[in-house]
């Protein structure tokens, strides 16, 4: 019996009958005798998230920018001339940059971060890839999703196994939330709690066509009937009508954000949500969209740190960008970037250790097709939040060691 | 614990007999097959089954249902193809010279395509007159895993799709070397770009290890000889037809499963084909598509057994199909009902139960893709894991917010429509710089959509008229679930309540 069987075996009680009707004819079977004696380890329900000890009360907040951000547009190397060699009509340019060192600025559009910036609560880790790079959107996104190697398709992803190797307290109204999306990405896989909702009143509303109960037997019956466990369960949890000081964005993105809000004030207990901002493949006419793109994400990411201030939950949240490549240094005919490598990814929280990290791009060193070389394995990114934020091994879930950043305070 | 589950044993018993037959595992294979019988048998095939499709071959024995499915297939599709499909390919030279706008309306136009193409696949699956032919076609389009992603071009998926038909029930061998010359297979495993000099594995590395044998019968080594014998299979681009490029094949001596010789890609095919591996593989995923999700010990031998036999019949697939379906494993009340409808399975099986005709369907097409089932974009080389994953909290909700907008009575059809343009106005509303994404802009066209079909679920209902009493309920039942419904359907006596609580039961996700 796997775990969503025994989260769902709580919510039943074992020796409640199973009953129905089938065309005139009553049947009534007893809960499989396996249920009782998981129940006996079942959690009280009702007991408030908050007050369970656990690792995961550590909150990773996942912001997936799809279509692959140009990470040198927004962590800008201003003063290697090489960057604007490389695009002379997409450059920002020197005197717009946002300068956070002696050699980097952000773009001008992310100024909602810098106060994040100057609380020394953000940081910006440079140099995030993998080796032999796949510049197929769907395909590098999955080697992100799984952390697999590139040459290696894995089912789950990599939240989805850590979950399975250490599972969120019962209690939790899941493990992960999906907000906005309805691919799982790193949280997909068969042994993981994961709610997808667009926004937590609408959910409120297509949950009731939930129908949790049913005949165990069938193993293909069963994993359905866990799924509607696991909705009617996320939904007895959440609550949506708190109200925040905090101002969201009017945005796609400020939507998100409001949401995620909604949940961690629900105290339904989670571990990781993720939201995603999409429409970053910008092969052409970079400028304006990417600068709306990242005034949206800034705005946004500045309405999250407040709202989970106002939560008294910032100290144990940790932000984190990804994508699924980063762009091509050298800027193409049509004002736009094309696929690449190595990129740069932005991670925030109370307990982040704000500055920078990884490697500045190395514009000297690009590879046979004109993309970066990379600094820093996005699997020791993953090793950050499994070992350090969450106490666990990363090794297990990475299939293999990779160092964690020294970037939290924890 | 023994009485509890003698007791659950019974209560499964009582399920399967339904109505007068009790067609379980007990019955002789001379035995007609009966109602619920017929009912699987119908929905394991193809997508669904009427009334009087059930009543048809309820009367039959395993084999002569079998033979009448078999009879049935077709090896081209009867829907008419989108005009294009014989539009000459651009030439590959002017592909150059394009402005990088041009290659964006040709990308575009490709996209749109691909829509136009799945529309087609989707109405063929509905108008066909063998069901079977089309789920084949799917197996081996999910088997031989290749996406209009990568291949762009959209004739030559609409090529494959018409090879996979055509093979769908003939010679596995035969298919096989039709796979390796396939454009779009050549494009999307690189065989295009396998040349001598820099020879590239792709193909060989999947031939082995998704299409014929599976993982742990073959070496590394072995896939780089492969790859050698492949060399110079590649498309002419011109005539979009396969092409042997002498210049940059490999003519040397290859060593591939201990076997040497001057090896040609054909001869590779040959020494996987004499494989037992490839046998066991292909009968076990068939068996796994058609009769249970984890074949049991006693399962294997049978599947051990059948595999030995469709290779002694040069791999001839409806042999094998027929054996399959003539089995009591097939027929085993502890298989029926034991599969998770795949996306197309829901989509194309509500359409075709229900009767709902639309005069638009992209809307299904794009539900379908929702729901995690893009056909002609499988996520990668493995295709489409399926099973439990289909299933997860937002397709299953997905699913059943699909259902409620087709089957809830107006006054909610509306709300439900207002929820829809709130989610629409969230995702790209409001003038924002980044209106959405492919899901939301599919999501928009679905509700955009939405209003095109003509159906009346009261009259489908009212064949249900509780003019026969309590089979009224039974045999709607038994058209819409595979079993019994997790909830009982409430007292009611219009019969189109009936077919809402049907469809909203966790048991309409099963097959």
């Amino acid at each position: 019996m796997d775990r969503r069987n025994f989260l769902r075996m709580g919510l039943l009680g074992a020796g409640i009958p199973l009953a129905g009707t089938v065309n005139g004819v009553s049947w009534t079977a007893a809960a499989p005798v396996e249920g009782s004696v998981l129940r006996n380890a079942a959690p009280v329900l009702g007991s408030a998230a908050s007050a369970i000890n656990t690792p995961y009360r550590n909150l990773l907040i996942l912001v997936e920018l799809k279509g692959a951000n140009d990470g040198l547009n927004t962590v800008i190397p201003y003063a290697d001339p090489l960057y604007a060699q490389l695009r002379p009509k997409i450059a920002i340019p020197r005197d717009q940059v946002l300068t956070i060192s002696e050699r980097e600025g952000l773009h001008p559009s992310l100024n909602a971060l810098m106060p994040l910036w100057q609380n020394k609560e953000l940081a910006v880790v440079q140099g995030i890839g993998y080796p032999n790079p796949n510049l197929s959107h769907f395909r590098s996104i999955e080697i992100w999703d799984t952390a697999s190697k590139s040459d290696e398709y894995l089912g789950a992803g990599w939240l989805a196994r850590t979950f399975a190797a250490v599972p969120a307290p019962a209690q939790f109204a899941a493990d992960g939330v999906v907000v906005g999306s309805n691919d799982m990405g790193p949280l997909s896989g068969t042994q993981v709690r994961t709610i997808a909702l667009a926004d937590t009143r609408q959910f409120l509303q297509q949950a009731k066509l939930a129908k949790p109960d049913g005949d165990q037997r069938n193993a293909a019956l069963k994993h359905i009937l866990a799924v509607e466990s696991e909705i009617v369960h996320a939904a007895s949890k959440l609550n949506t009508n708190v109200a925040f000081k905090t101002e969201f964005p009017k945005t796609a993105f400020g939507n998100q954000v409001r949401t995620a809000a909604q949940l961690v004030a629900s105290n339904a207990g989670m571990a990781t949500i993720r939201l995603t901002l999409g429409g970053f493949d910008t092969h052409a006419g970079q400028l304006g969209t990417q600068a709306g793109l990242l005034k949206q994400l800034a705005d946004g990411l500045a309405a999250l740190k407040d709202s989970m201030v106002e939560l008294n939950r910032w100290d144990s949240t940790m932000v984190m960008t990804y994508s699924e490549f980063g762009r091509r240094p050298k800027e193409n005919q049509s004002g736009g970037t094309d696929h690449g490598t190595a990129n740069a990814h932005f991670m925030m929280g109370g307990k982040v250790k704000g500055g920078l990290y990884g490697q500045a791009p190395a514009l000297a060193r690009l590879d046979g097709n004109g993309n970066l070389p990379f600094a820093v394995d996005f699997r020791s990114v993953y090793a950050t939040v499994i070992d350090k934020w969450w106490s666990g091994d990363s090794s297990k879930i990475l299939g293999g060691k990779f160092e964690a950043l020294d970037l939290l305070r924890v | 614990m023994n009485w509890k589950k003698q007791m659950l044993n019974l209560g499964a018993v009582t399920i399967a007999c339904i109505i007068s037959i009790c067609a379980s595992a007990g019955a002789k294979a001379e035995a007609a097959i009966g109602a619920d019988g017929a009912r699987h048998l119908l929905n394991r095939t193809g997508f669904s089954a009427t009334a009087d499709e059930i009543k048809t071959f309820s009367t039959l024995t395993r084999a002569d249902a079998a033979d009448r499915l078999l009879k049935a297939v077709n090896t081209v599709a009867v829907t008419p193809p989108p005009d294009w499909v014989n539009e000459p390919l651009p030439s590959p030279k002017k592909l150059q010279e394009r402005t990088r706008e041009e290659q964006q309306a040709i990308q575009k136009l490709n996209n749109d395509h691909a829509l136009e193409l799945r529309e087609w696949w989707f109405q063929e699956m509905i108008s066909t007159p063998s069901p079977f032919a089309e789920k084949m076609t799917l197996f081996w389009h999910n088997h031989f895993a290749t996406s209009q992603q990568k291949v762009k071009l959209t004739q030559f998926l609409y090529q494959q799709n018409t090879m996979l038909r055509r093979n769908a029930l003939g010679n596995f061998g035969t298919m096989l070397r039709e796979v390796a010359r396939d454009p779009a297979m050549l494009i999307y495993l690189d065989g295009a770009n396998n040349r001598k000099e820099q020879p590239n594995e792709n193909f060989a590395r999947e031939v082995m290890e998704l299409f014929t044998l599976g993982e742990g019968h073959y070496t590394e080594r072995d896939i780089k000889e492969a790859a050698r014998a492949f060399t110079g299979w590649s498309v002419d681009r011109e005539t979009g037809k396969f092409m042997f490029r002498r210049g940059i094949h490999d003519y040397g001596v290859k060593t591939v499963f201990n076997k040497t010789g001057n090896f040609e890609g054909d001869e590779i095919i040959d020494l996987l084909l004499a494989k037992p591996e490839t046998a066991e593989f292909i009968t076990r995923k068939l068996w796994k598509e058609f009769v249970s999700p984890s074949p049991n010990g006693a399962d294997e031998a049978v599947i051990k057994r059948m595999a030995s036999d469709f290779k002694s019949s040069g791999y001839n697939i409806a042999k094998l199909m027929r054996m399959m379906l003539i089995s009591d494993a097939f027929y085993a009340m502890n298989n029926r009902a034991a599969l998770i409808k795949s996306p197309v399975e829901f989509v194309v099986g509500t359409l075709k139960t229900f009767g709902i005709q639309t005069s638009n369907m992209r809307t299904f097409v794009i539900a379908s893709a929702l729901l995690g089932q893009n056909v002609f974009s499988p996520p990668n080389v493995k295709g489409w894991p399926g099973g439990e994953v289909w299933i997860n909290s937002a397709s299953l909700l997905g699913r059943k917010q699909l259902l409620d907008r087709l089957f809830t009575n107006e006054d909610r059809m509306e709300v439900a429509m207002r929820n829809i343009d709130d989610m629409a106005m969230r995702y790209g509303g409001n003038g924002d710089p980044a209106p959405a994404g492919r899901e939301a802009r599919m999501q928009r066209q679905l509700q955009k959509q939405m209003g095109t079909l003509h159906w009346n679920l009261d009259k489908w209902a009212s064949n249900y008229q509780a003019a026969q009493g309590e089979t009224a309920l039974q045999d709607m039942t038994r058209v819409v679930l595979a079993i019994a419904p997790q909830t009982a359907v409430g007292v009611s006596a219009n019969p189109a309540d009936w077919a809402r609580q049907l469809v909203a039961d966790p048991a309409y996700q099963l097959k």
